[in-house]
């Protein structure tokens, strides 16, 4: 019953991911460490391909996942699974919008969920990092320098002076900096 | 306003999806362009508080739109064909991509291309972090409460479930022990 699985964790992933794509990937890792469906960094190329094609990315990463886990109808129960509940939710809210946005007590939820959002997602960025500058078997053998990997940490300065530093360069689409880094990964042999 | 076929709401969304890039404020345009210059079935505003709203409620913020304007137009069956609209070129697009990148994995060039992606994908989370750190930690209460939930997931096993739980009623009791002051 993976499918029946694969739409209650994606339902779970709809009803809790408040803030939009990035937000979803918090739980999306956590499900990959406890189900072992796709590992963390099939997760952070599932991101880079979200990203990078046409849809909303929390859609796309249910689907990929989905698909991952199940083929084409995984893709298709996951993506409805992270749909429901933002069905359910605002076929609700809907039919009192304004009792609900101007509520003072869902401001203040929401006051709190926000920031604990962003750190959510903050430290599922930490995990995606460590796996791409940590060589864990290096590490593991307690050989620290061999361990961080110099060419990924030189990118990794360069990506985020590029989309941070760089006027012209800032507004790019994300598409352009992801080309970008597949070619330095392969010129490069990461 | 105008009432909306369910194919008609199907279709919009769906081309919405299709030429939506990035998701979150990338398809605030494309919603401009379909959704009340083509069809009408929204104004400015209302769009407007509906992508506010999308962006404080869980879920997806596209999602979330299509269903409103789904709903407006067509009811609760108008809010469902909306949202299948919008997630329809997803499911075709990345169930392709998907087949065919599970075919070439093995290769080394693939494999050393998506250790490249990797890397930026941390940099993108990063940059997401701060422009949503900006908007959302915004007193000393508020960045408490991402210290707390930053290490809370960081160190223990929780579903981040349980954070997003614990702190929206941190951020109720903040702000009605603060109002009661």
């Amino acid at each position: 019953m993976i499918y029946l699985q694969l739409y209650w964790e994606f339902f779970k992933t709809g009803l809790f991911a408040v803030g939009g794509g990035m937000a979803t990937v918090p739980f999306l890792r956590e499900i990959a460490l406890r189900t072992g469906w796709y590992t963390p960094a099939m997760l952070a190329d599932m991101i880079a391909v979200s990203e990078s094609t046409p849809g909303p990315i929390g859609v796309n990463m249910a689907t990929y996942v989905g698909y991952t886990v199940g083929g084409v109808p995984g893709a298709i129960v996951a993506t409805l699974g992270i749909v429901s509940p933002c069905i359910i939710i605002i076929l609700i809210i809907a039919s009192f919008l304004e009792a609900f946005r101007s509520s003072p007590t869902v401001e203040r939820v929401f006051y709190g969920i926000r920031p604990a959002s962003t750190a959510l997602i903050a430290a599922a960025g930490l995990g995606v990092m460590r796996l791409c500058l940590v060589d864990e078997a290096a590490l593991a053998a307690g050989s620290l320098l061999s361990a961080v990997r110099l060419p990924q940490i030189l990118l990794l300065a360069v990506i985020w002076v590029l989309t941070n530093l760089v006027k012209p360069l800032k507004k790019l689409h994300p598409l352009v900096f992801i080309a970008l880094s597949a070619a330095a990964g392969i010129a490069f042999a990461m | 306003m105008k009432n909306a076929t369910l194919s008609d709401l199907f279709l919009s969304f769906a081309r919405v999806g299709v030429m939506t890039f990035g998701g979150g404020y990338a398809m605030l345009p494309m919603l401009q362009r379909e959704i009340v210059e083509n069809r009408g079935w929204a104004t400015e505003e209302e769009l407007t508080d509906y992508f506010a709203i999308g962006q404080c409620t869980p879920g997806v913020i596209a999602v979330n739109t299509a269903t409103f304007i789904g709903r407006k137009t067509a009811g609760i069956a108008g809010g469902i064909a909306a949202t299948l609209g919008v997630v329809f070129p997803s499911l075709v697009i990345i169930t392709l991509l998907a087949s065919l990148l599970s075919n070439f994995a093995d290769i080394p060039a693939v494999q050393h291309a998506f250790a490249g992606v990797r890397v930026c994908v941390c940099v993108l989370i990063f940059n997401a972090v701060v422009k949503l750190w900006k908007k959302t930690v915004i007193d000393r209460a508020t960045l408490l409460i991402f210290l707390a939930a930053l290490a809370g997931s960081l160190f223990t096993n929780l579903s981040p479930a349980v954070f997003v739980v614990v702190s929206g009623l941190a951020g109720l009791a903040v702000k009605v022990w603060g109002a009661r002051k």
